[in-house]
This record gives structure tokens, sequence and C-alpha cells, in this order.
């Protein structure tokens, strides 16, 4: 008996009908899946038309060198496109890139802000890269690499660049054999950024880390017997003691002894890119610690501790930004001692490392608030002291928690060093811009000065933003 | 036997102020008292001091002297024979508005944006991530600059909209002719009523009744509309059957505010070009649409982010839900996921429209005159006060913020999850 209504044999599978494959399927179902999908679509669509047919013409009529003035640059998208075309003009950034990026810094001292700039990226490579060795010597190489390019790009072929790419080798050297080693070098960063940026003699921020070393050595022999906050005040009452009555005398001796120094850049030569970074840099870098404490302070059981902490986070994140700078350039000459009168640059950063600590707080609470109970009781059961417990347990889960938090605040604050120019400081977006804009030879450009500003923000923004993601997927420790 | 173990009664000694950490909290408290009054004496004494060596005192008296500038835009009237305090709150004033302004236009532009992010149209949603990314990562100051730069130099001059005889102008008005954008301003049609309620003076204050009567008119229409809401939803649960009403809202929301301006008799005064400019209608200056189109576009990009994680913070079990409900997409945007994502979206929200207000202080980039324009800028200037006017002003902003975080706060009370 045979079942010839079975089939024997099993039919090869169709191919799918057009519609259902490849491009048209992912077209239909990403683009036109609904009236209103469609809509959507041709909506971006036309907005995207006009945006491309506004600009382009405008792009790639540009003019890039060959003119030094507006009118140059009108002349030249005539000639080439004819008399009714637009066309941008970026020679004005050929011609003054250098102000944009270091303001009126001397230019046959440029070196010492690239040489500085490079060095940043060394002293940041082990704390960014902390668990990948390889990252870091590979990081290094490649900023000494492009640091020599900029050298030579800005300065010629000169001893600087011999010299500053001998110690950007060095550091690679270290970085790809003793990556730890390179801690140091993150230590040390801040004395020599203020000295290759600023000049004058190497005694001044040596003497200045020698304060430093004595509040680690002054903690070294108090903490064990009083505990780390009477440490910590101790040692910090003599370093303040070394800063103020004998720093000076300290390093005038040693610069008659072994004299020393970089030619001095005052304070009113910094601009444009350099400014902005000095700022941001210096504050990002103190208002984390300080944010910290803060938050440790609105926690706190002590009562005058938890009111003051409170207080001054609320007034400082009340008041807008530029408020505080004013009051660095107008208030604080009646809140010191009479004669006093110290750099504008450094008023600036001490207001804006205030601002934006108290909005560091805030965040830092956050995370600390979203620890469980848990976590605390557990350190006091393991008997771990404050310090310890928060050091052990409750810092690296709480900090964990608040990077993106923390990263949009620094972010934000790099994004605030443009408010420096309010208060007469060549800023590369308003300070900047504005003197290019008033010369006679670029009268009437605004799209390309903007355009260039906003792009070297936009990178070092997104840079961040993006670098905290990959922080938050490498600290991840939950499943999934 | 005790049940409590008494604490050891050991004889006080000075060292336990240190070492023990019942009484050693009290010493921490007690230094940084110490420090802190010494830190403010130090402050007030230099102050002082300074203040003597410069012969000046702390007096706020210049407030009621002739403040002798102008500010073109004012909400309470306003001239240079008034006093400084007049045009703080002038400068107060607008600051507010442009603050308002920036939030209305930027919550709604924010929550389209954060909304179409999400979306499943491949195209859309990569050119909003596009826009997030360039608005966020950008300084706002630039984006206030650019507007203000591109508005006041590209437009064309007021002249050139001169019509002549058998010629076409340079330049022509937007929409239908009504609005003129040139490089001075934007002139606007101003709206006149034929027969207005009376004004009436509140000391320093006009009050115009009959903006009153419309504000009063429309929120009692809104009310009445909540509350046909309410009997909808109370005849749906009764019957299963809900009445159409969406034409009773509209009439409800529509007639009473239409049938007052009509008893009133609106019209609009459009700015026409005579002589060398225009005139009629209202100028709006360049420096309140850069403001007010910088902060819009720049926290748009900030409140879609913070609508966009929100709405992923609602688990994803609640949208399959309501589609295995049946529920429209849309509908489940607007029913299900909004109001849970609202909750997680408000806190962040606030903070939002906290820095939204503190930087309408920018405006000094186009030199709006708002609160710092006006007490923290001109009359700063003039008086030579910088200590009287600069506490001031951060009063004032400090007085803002907290009362704009202890509204929402309020707020965010009333919406947050009621558990047990």
């Amino acid at each position: 008996m045979s079942l010839l209504y079975v089939r024997r044999d099993m039919l090869a599978p169709q191919a799918p009908p057009a519609s259902q494959t490849g491009a048209i399927r992912w077209i239909r179902e990403n683009l036109f899946s609904g009236p209103f999908n469609t809509i959507l679509t041709l909506l971006a669509i036309w907005t995207l038309y006009q945006l491309i047919a506004l600009s382009w013409p405008w792009l790639a009529n540009g003019v890039w060198s060959d003119a030094n003035s507006m009118a140059d640059c009108r002349a030249v998208v005539a000639a080439n496109a004819g008399p009714d075309a637009s066309g941008a003009c970026w020679a004005m950034i050929r011609e003054r890139w250098h102000q944009f990026i270091f303001g009126f810094y001397p230019p046959e001292l440029w070196w010492r802000p690239i040489l500085t700039f490079a060095l940043l990226f060394v002293a940041l490579a082990p704390v960014l890269y902390s668990d990948n060795k390889g990252a870091v010597a590979k990081m290094c190489g490649v900023v000494g690499v492009l640091m020599v390019l900029c050298l030579i790009g800005a300065d010629g072929f000169s001893a600087h660049t011999v010299f500053a790419a001998a110690v950007m080798a060095a550091l690679t050297a270290i970085a790809a054999t003793k990556p730890r080693l390179l801690l140091i070098v993150t230590l040390l960063f801040p004395f020599v950024a203020l000295w290759l940026l600023w000049g004058g003699a190497v005694w001044g921020p040596i003497v200045a880390l020698i304060g430093f070393m004595v509040l680690a050595v002054v903690y070294g022999f108090v903490a064990p017997k009083l505990g780390p906050v009477m440490g910590a005040s101790i040692g910090f009452i003599a370093a303040c003691l070394w800063w103020l009555l004998l720093q000076s005398y300290v390093s005038e001796a040693w610069q008659a002894l072994l004299p020393f120094e970089l030619i001095e850049v005052d304070s009113d030569k910094f601009g444009g890119f350099l400014l902005a970074f000095v700022i941001g840099v210096a504050s990002i870098s103190i208002s984390l610690p300080l944010g910290i404490l803060l938050a440790l302070g609105r926690r706190s059981d002590m009562l005058l501790i938890k009111t003051l902490s409170v207080g001054f986070i609320e007034f400082v994140r009340g008041v807008p930004l530029i408020t505080m700078l004013f009051t660095a350039s107008l208030l604080l000459q009646y809140f010191l001692p009479p004669q006093t009168n110290f750099d504008l640059i450094l008023r600036v950063v001490i207001l804006v490392t205030i601002f934006s600590a108290a909005y560091n707080a805030e965040v830092v609470r956050g995370g600390l608030a979203a620890l469980p109970r848990g976590q605390y009781e557990a350190a006091d059961a393991l008997g771990l002291d404050y310090w310890q417990a928060q050091r052990l347990i409750i810092m690296p889960q709480a900090l964990k928690i608040s990077i993106p938090g923390i990263v949009s605040t620094f972010i934000g604050l790099f994004k605030d060093t443009t408010l420096v120019s309010f208060v007469g400081l060549a800023d590369p977006l308003r300070g900047i811009t504005t003197i290019v804009r008033a010369d006679i030879a670029w009268k009437g450009i605004y799209w390309e000065p903007y355009i260039f500003v906003g792009g070297i923000f936009f990178i070092v923004c997104f840079g961040m933003s993006r670098y905290s993601m990959y922080l938050e997927n490498k600290l991840k420790t939950d499943h999934s | 036997m005790t049940l409590v173990t008494e604490p050891p009664k050991a004889n006080f000694r000075l060292g336990m102020l240190i070492y023990d950490t019942r009484y050693r909290s009290y010493t921490i408290q007690v230094i940084v008292l110490i420090l802190f009054l010494m830190g403010v004496a130090w402050l007030a004494n230099n102050t002082i001091e300074n203040l003597a060596a410069k012969d000046k005192d702390i007096n706020f008296g210049f407030l009621w002297n002739r403040a002798g500038y102008d500010i073109d835009q004012h909400l309470i009237p306003y001239t240079n024979d008034d006093t400084h305090f007049r045009a703080l709150l002038v400068g107060l004033g607008n600051t507010l508005v442009v603050a308002l302004v920036g939030c209305f236009f930027s919550t709604i532009l924010g929550v389209i944006i954060g909304v179409l992010r999400l979306s499943k149209n491949w195209l859309v949603a990569r050119l909003m991530t596009i826009y997030i990314e360039i608005f966020r990562n950008i300084p706002l100051l630039l984006w206030i600059i650019l507007v203000y730069v591109v508005f006041s130099e590209t437009r064309p001059a007021p002249r050139d909209f001169k019509i002549v005889e058998g010629q076409t102008s340079a330049a022509h008005m937007n929409f239908f002719d009504t609005i003129a954008v040139t490089n001075r301003g934007t002139n606007v049609p101003a709206p006149l009523l034929t027969n207005p309620l009376p004004t009436v003076h509140l000391g320093f204050l006009p009050i115009s009744l009959s903006l009153i009567a419309v504000i009063v008119v429309i929120a009692a229409s809104i009310y009445a509309n909540i509350l046909l809401r309410r009997r909808t939803k109370v005849v749906q649960e009764a019957t299963g059957i809900r009445p159409t009403i969406w034409w009773k809202s509209l009439l409800i929301l529509c007639v009473p505010v239409v049938a007052l301006l009509f008893a009133m008799g609106l019209h609009w005064e459009y700015p026409v070009f005579k002589g060398f400019n225009f005139n009629g209608g209202i100028n709006i200056a360049h420096s309140f649409t850069a403001l007010t189109i910088a902060l819009t576009l720049y926290y748009a990009s900030v409140i879609a982010e913070t609508v966009r994680a929100g709405i992923q913070a609602i688990s994803r079990g609640q949208s399959e839900a309501s589609a295995a409900l049946g529920i429209r997409p849309g509908r489940i945007m607007s029913l299900v996921i909004l109001p849970q994502a609202l909750r997680v979206i408000i806190p962040p929200l606030i903070s939002q429209y906290l820095s939204l207000t503190k930087d309408t202080s920018l405006g000094i980039a186009v030199s709006y005159l708002d609160l710092r324009g006006t007490l923290g800028g001109i009359t700063l200037n003039q008086t030579g006060r910088e200590l009287e006017c600069m506490t001031l002003m951060m009063l004032i902003y400090l007085i803002i913020s907290l009362i704009i975080s202890a509204v929402m706060n309020a707020y965010n009370a009333s919406v947050k999850l009621k558990e047990r």
C-alpha cells in the first residue's frame, strides 16, 4: 500500500519575495512602515535636502589659501564660481589660527604650551587606562608623534623640537616598560605645567612642590597617632607655613645659587584654547576632590559641617556662573587684604573650581544616596573607620554610579570656560573671535570662526562623553 | 542583672576629645566653627578696611536715585527718569520673560526631539541624535552669539523694505506682509483693543484689566474642560461607553475667549514702512530673539536627552503589555509610557529649568538688559557700588532659584509613586 498523497522528498526552501529581503525590506520597515512614518521620512529628507542645498555650494566654493582679507576671498569665489556664488573663507583660519590656539603667547615660545599639552595626555594616560598597559604606551607614542608634527608645523625644526621629542620618547619608553612610573608624571604635571606655561625660575614650582612633601611627611607622622583628619589638617597647616613663610626665601636662595629659568610669560598673553584648557583642566582636577569632600560633608552626622556644606552648595548652585566671575574680577579685591593683587586667571580658576565643585558635590551625593545601607553597615561590621570605609567600600561604588554625572559636569565646565571673556580674558569664542571680526580685513565674517571654534569644542566635549561611556562599560560589574 | 550594659564610667580625660569617637565629633565641630568664624571675621575685616581705604560705605540708598539710562524692552512703564530700583525691576522682568519663554519652547521642542530620537524611523532617529550631540557639545554662548550675528548681519536694513512705484523692493516682509525682520529688530503686529477694560494703577504697577479678564476666562475654560473630562470618565466607568467629547472640549476652550476678544474689539496693528523705518506694531530687539532662540535650541537638546532617558527607564514590558491589550502605538506612548516616564523626567527637568533661568544672564553677550544688564551692568558702572549691586543681584538670582526648585519639588512630590 502506498500513500501517494504524502510527499516523499522535501522541497527546497524558496527565496523570500523581493519585498521581504535586503534593502527594500529594510527601507520599508525602517522608513515607510506607516503613513505617519512616511510623512516623517519625507520631512526628514526634505530638511536634509534644504540644509545641503543651502550649505553645500558655500562649503564647496570655500577658499583655503591665496586670500588675506574678506575682499580677496570674495574675489576668489567670484572668479571660481561666478559673481553670485557664496563661499566659505577658511583662509581666515589659516591666517589667524595661532590666535585661536595660543592667544597672544609669544610665537617663539609656542613649543612650551605644545609640550605641556602633550604632557597632559601622558599624565592622563595612566589614569584613563588604569588597567590597559598597552593603551598607555600607545597613547604616549601617538601623542609624541603628533606633538613633533605640531612643533614642526608651528615653530619649524629647532632645538626645542628635539628636546620635546626626546622628553616624549623617554616617557613613551617608560610607559612601555614600567607604566606605573607614569603616575609620578601625573603627580608632577601641575608643577611642570605651571613652570612651562608661565615660565620664570624653576625653583618656584619645585619649592611649592616641597610644601606638598612637607604635608605628606607630617601626615605620615601624625596620622597613625591622631587619625587621618587631624593628620591632614596638621600637615596642611605645616605646608601653609612653608608656603607663606619659607617659600619665597628658599626659592630665591636656590635661584641665586643655581639660576635656571624660562622666559616669563604674563597672564594677559594667554588666550584662545590655551586659556580654555588651562582653566578647564585646572578646575576639573581640583573640583572633583573638593566636590567629594562637600558631598561627604553634606551627608555628615555633624550638624555644623552639614549646615555649612548645604549652605555652600545651595548658594553656589543658586547663582549664575557669570556673577561668580564678576565676583572674581570686581569683588575679590574687597575681600582680600589691601594691596593684594593676584593673577586674574588664578582668580577665575578658583571661582570656576568652586562653582563646579558644588555641582560635583550634588552628583556624588546622588551616587552616595544610591548605595544601599547594607554597604555602610557592612563596612562598620568589618571594623573599618570612617575614612577607611569611604576609601575602600563607599567611594569606589558611589563614584562608579556617578560617572555620567561627573563627566557631564566636566563637559559643562569646559563649555563654561567661554564665559571668562566677560571679565576681560581672551577666550577663543568671544574674545578672539571679536578681535578677528573687528579687524577691517575680516569684517563681515561670521560663520567660519564660529564653526571652527564650535568644532573644536565639539571634538573635546564629544570625546569626553564617549570616554565616560567607555568607562561605564568597563566598570560595569552587574550581569547582562 | 541589668539588661542594658552601662557605658564604662571612665573619668573624662582631655585626650578623649581626640581619641574617643563620642567626643571627637564635638572637637572637630568646635574647631571648624572657630575656623569658619575666623574666616568670616577676616573677610569682613578686609572688606571694611578696603572700603575705608577707598572712602566708600555700604549703602543701598543709591537705588532711589535717578537711573538715567534707557531700557528698550520694559514690561512695566519705565523712562530714564525713573529710579535704579525701577530699572532693577525692569531687568528682573526681562530675565523672567526670557526664562519663561525659553522653558516653554525648549520643553515642547525637547519632548518632540526626545521621543523622535527613539522612533523606529532610522533616518529621523539619526537626525535627532545628530541634533542633540551638536547642540549639547557646543557652548551655549556660541549659539547665542551666532544667532544674534546672523540676525543682525544677514538681514536687510529697514530702508531695503521701501517700496518705490514701479520697482520691487530689495527685501520683503514675511507671513503675508505682517512680519518684517530687519537688521535692527523684528517687527511684529501689535494686538489692539477698540473698547478695552480700564487699567488699574496699583502703586507703581499699572495692571490692564483686559489682560486679567483674558487670563481669567482661559483659566475658567480649562477648569471647565477638566470637569467635563472628569465627568466623561465617570460615565465611561459606569457604562463602559466613552461619550464623544472632543467637540465639546473644543467649544469650551475656544468660544469664551473668542467671544471676549470679539467683545473687546481685538484687531491687529501691522508694521508699515514709513519714511526711514517701520511704524506701528511691536519691535522685538534681536538681543531678545537671539537669546530666546539659542536657549530654546540648546536646552531642547538637553531636555531631549532627559526625556529619552526617562522613556528608556520604563521597562519594555510596559509597552509590550499595552500592545498586547491592543492599544495603538501613539496611545501607548501618551497613556502608558509618558505618565510613568514623567516621574523619572521631572527631577532632572527641574534642574534644567534652573540652569536655563541662570543662563539667561548670558544675555550680556548680546547686550540684553536683564537683571545682570541693569543692576549688575549699567547701574553698577554708573554708581560704582560693586559690593551692593553684586550682593543684591546674587541674592535675587538665589531667591529665583530657590522658588523654582521649591515649586518643582512640590510638583514632584505630588506625582511621586505613592508607596506604603
